[in-house]
């Protein structure tokens, strides 16, 4: 750090701010922490509609991550690889949700899949299969507010990973497809991978686009946050202890995470080596 | 013919017809912008192109008409930069073409390890490229692009950004596997040490067009663009209505007045100043700026004894001249009657 000494000291105008940013961050975290009722978060833990809350988050935050891999790398390719007519509105149309209110996206959702919406109605009729307040409609919503970021970081992984490999590998014989499994893929992973956990911190924190389009109801579509609030409108006390062990689960996983992948830099050009 | 034929013309870069016979070497030469990768670049079918502008054959098999995809056509690329995959081992690296065009894993390794060990770095087999020199990573590429087959082999400025020791002996090693090679090679390079020592046969190219076409020895010999004469070093000049004259740097006189012809033996001379002035070899080489209608500027190899009998020193005015006897006249306009047109005498 002593040659960042000789460009002087960082001024006040940059620093102060940035100062009172960090103890705008920090101060609600450090209350919760302190606010937390620690002797009853063991027997919290243990009670059946926190456990069922907790496992049905993991569930549909990882189910999400999921639709997210198998949806958002083909389209996140498409938009970084094939010049298409309407490219662009395409793009635009997948950032919306990301300014989305959570709750517009559930109603939007209901519209389109509930029982009688645009989509859901057909298939009510045909097959009798109602989407609305399930676990499935639970993964449904994640996966509409988080596929954006997943698919805006996927992408700019593909591109940064350029096409030169494209042509080498087509050069020497290779597929679309194979050029794809085995340059492109590799090369954007830590893109995958950071969109992924994006995606997923998303998810798990979701709650807006969840009560409104599947509800609130135990054991079926009440994840970690609606469960945190149907206990806060009750005993705002309670919900502390709550807030703890979704917090403590999200940085943890961060935590482990972080090391591994989530400080990887920029993905590798054609004519630079990347040594692993 | 069943070495290469194509004719290409890519609107606003590129107009050129190649040919080439099987075992050749064609050397292709040209200032930055000329066409140089893109030629290279058409022929392995990487530029959008329908078979109306460009058409391609190689071993008597035509690549355009229906258009071949790149990995349909058999050819070994070396791009500028080496583009090794970045992920893979050397191994896997010059196994990929083989695997890819379905070559079985173990077939496809075996293969990779011989092609390594022939370029000299068999034992490098487990590497990743980060983990190679520039030279190192040169012959992984050109092992990779080597190990499909080929029937054309394309190399993009080989020699680029290796240090001068490490592209002398990679030249070398090169220059005796392309010996041995039965396909047709297109070398792209900045280098006329390449062009003379690899090539069988050069290309010129300036502004997209072909501007002069031969063997190495004649193309250096009465080079027809200033670019390859000062790739040669050989000085270049207009020289009657529609010829050129070139002579050799050492063949140039300076002196600090105007020279005065003897009977008999007419000189070229120009007046001008001193721009530059280098070691080179056992003397020194001045570069004159000339003034009026002569070239833009002249090379001249002098002692360093004159040099200082002379104050040659940049800005300083001086006459060059050449001796007659020095001196290659030839005809300029050939290149244009050379240039065979798009698409005319395709086949033959």
């Amino acid at each position: 750090m002593s040659d960042r000494a000789t460009l002087g000291r960082p001024p006040a105008l940059l620093w102060v701010p940035a100062a009172l940013a960090v103890v705008f961050l920090a101060v609600p975290l450090l209350a919760l922490v302190l606010a937390t009722p620690w002797s009853s978060l063991l027997a919290d833990l243990r009670s059946p509609d926190v456990l069922a809350a907790l496992r049905l988050s993991a569930q549909t935050s990882l189910a999400t991550v999921v639709a997210c891999l198998v949806l958002g790398t083909p389209l996140a390719w498409v938009l970084a690889r094939v010049d298409f007519p309407g490219r662009g509105l395409v793009r635009a149309l997948v950032t919306v949700p990301l300014v989305l209110p959570p709750v517009v996206a559930g109603v939007a959702l209901i519209a389109a899949l509930g029982r009688s919406g645009l989509v859901g109605g057909p298939l009510d009729a045909a097959t009798g299969l109602t989407l609305p307040f399930t676990t499935a409609a639970v993964v449904v919503a994640h996966t509409f507010v988080s596929l954006p970021f997943y698919v805006i970081s996927v992408e700019g992984a593909l591109r940064s990973a350029g096409e030169g490999f494209d042509e080498v590998a087509a050069g020497l014989g290779a597929t679309r497809w194979y050029t794809f499994r085995r340059v492109t893929l590799p090369l954007a992973l830590p893109g995958v991978v950071a969109g992924s956990v994006l995606a997923w911190a998303r998810s798990l924190g979701e709650f807006g686009a969840t009560v409104t389009f599947a509800g609130n109801y135990p054991g079926t579509t009440q994840t970690m946050p609606s469960r945190i609030y149907a206990v806060y409108l009750a005993d705002p006390e309670a919900a502390r202890t709550l807030a703890m062990i979704l917090l403590l689960v999200s940085v943890g996983v961060l935590a482990l995470l972080r090391n591994r992948w989530l400080t990887t830099g920029a993905a590798p050009r054609v004519g630079t080596g990347v040594v692993a | 013919m069943s070495g290469l034929v194509a004719d290409l013309d890519v609107p606003g870069r590129l107009r050129a017809a190649v040919r080439a016979e099987e075992g050749d070497v064609l050397v292709v030469v040209g200032p930055n912008g000329s066409g140089k990768t893109t030629l290279l670049r058409c022929l392995a079918g990487l530029l959008p192109g329908g078979p109306a502008e460009v058409a391609v054959a190689v071993g008597g098999r035509c690549w355009t008409s229906p258009l071949l995809l790149p990995r349909d056509r058999r050819v070994g690329y070396v791009v500028q930069g080496q583009a090794l995959f970045p992920h893979l081992d050397a191994r896997e690296n010059v196994a990929f073409g083989l695997r890819a065009r379905g070559v079985e894993r173990r077939a496809a390794r075996d293969r990779a390890d011989a092609e390594l060990e022939r370029l000299g770095v068999g034992h490098l087999a487990e590497r990743r490229p980060g983990e190679l020199s520039g030279g190192q990573a040169q012959r992984v590429a050109i092992a990779r692009a080597l190990a499909t087959d080929p029937e054309l082999l394309l190399l993009d400025e080989p020699f680029a950004g290796l240090d001068v020791g490490v592209a002398a002996t990679l030249r070398v090693e090169l220059a005796r596997h392309l010996a041995t090679y039965g396909g047709t090679t297109v070398l792209v390079t900045h280098d006329a040490v390449d062009a003379l020592a690899l090539g069988t046969r050069m290309l010129v190219l300036e502004d997209g067009r072909v501007a002069q076409e031969g063997t190495p020895a004649e193309v250096a010999a009465r080079p027809r663009t200033d670019h390859v004469a000062r790739l040669v070093g050989l000085n270049l000049v207009p020289a009657g209505p529609a010829g050129l004259a070139a002579f050799r740097p050492s063949a140039v006189t300076l002196s600090p007045g105007a020279p005065t012809a003897p009977s008999g033996s007419a000189r070229l001379r120009w007046r001008g100043r001193v721009e530059q002035v280098v070691p080179y070899g056992d003397g020194v080489r001045v570069s004159v700026r000339t003034s009026g209608d002569g070239p833009d500027a002249l090379l001249a190899d002098v002692t360093a004894a004159a040099v200082a009998e002379l104050g040659l020193h940049p800005g300083v005015e001086v006459w060059a001249s050449a001796k007659e006897t020095a001196v290659t006249r030839y005809p300029a306009g050939a290149a244009d009657d050379a240039a065979p047109t798009l698409r005319s005498g395709h086949g033959d």
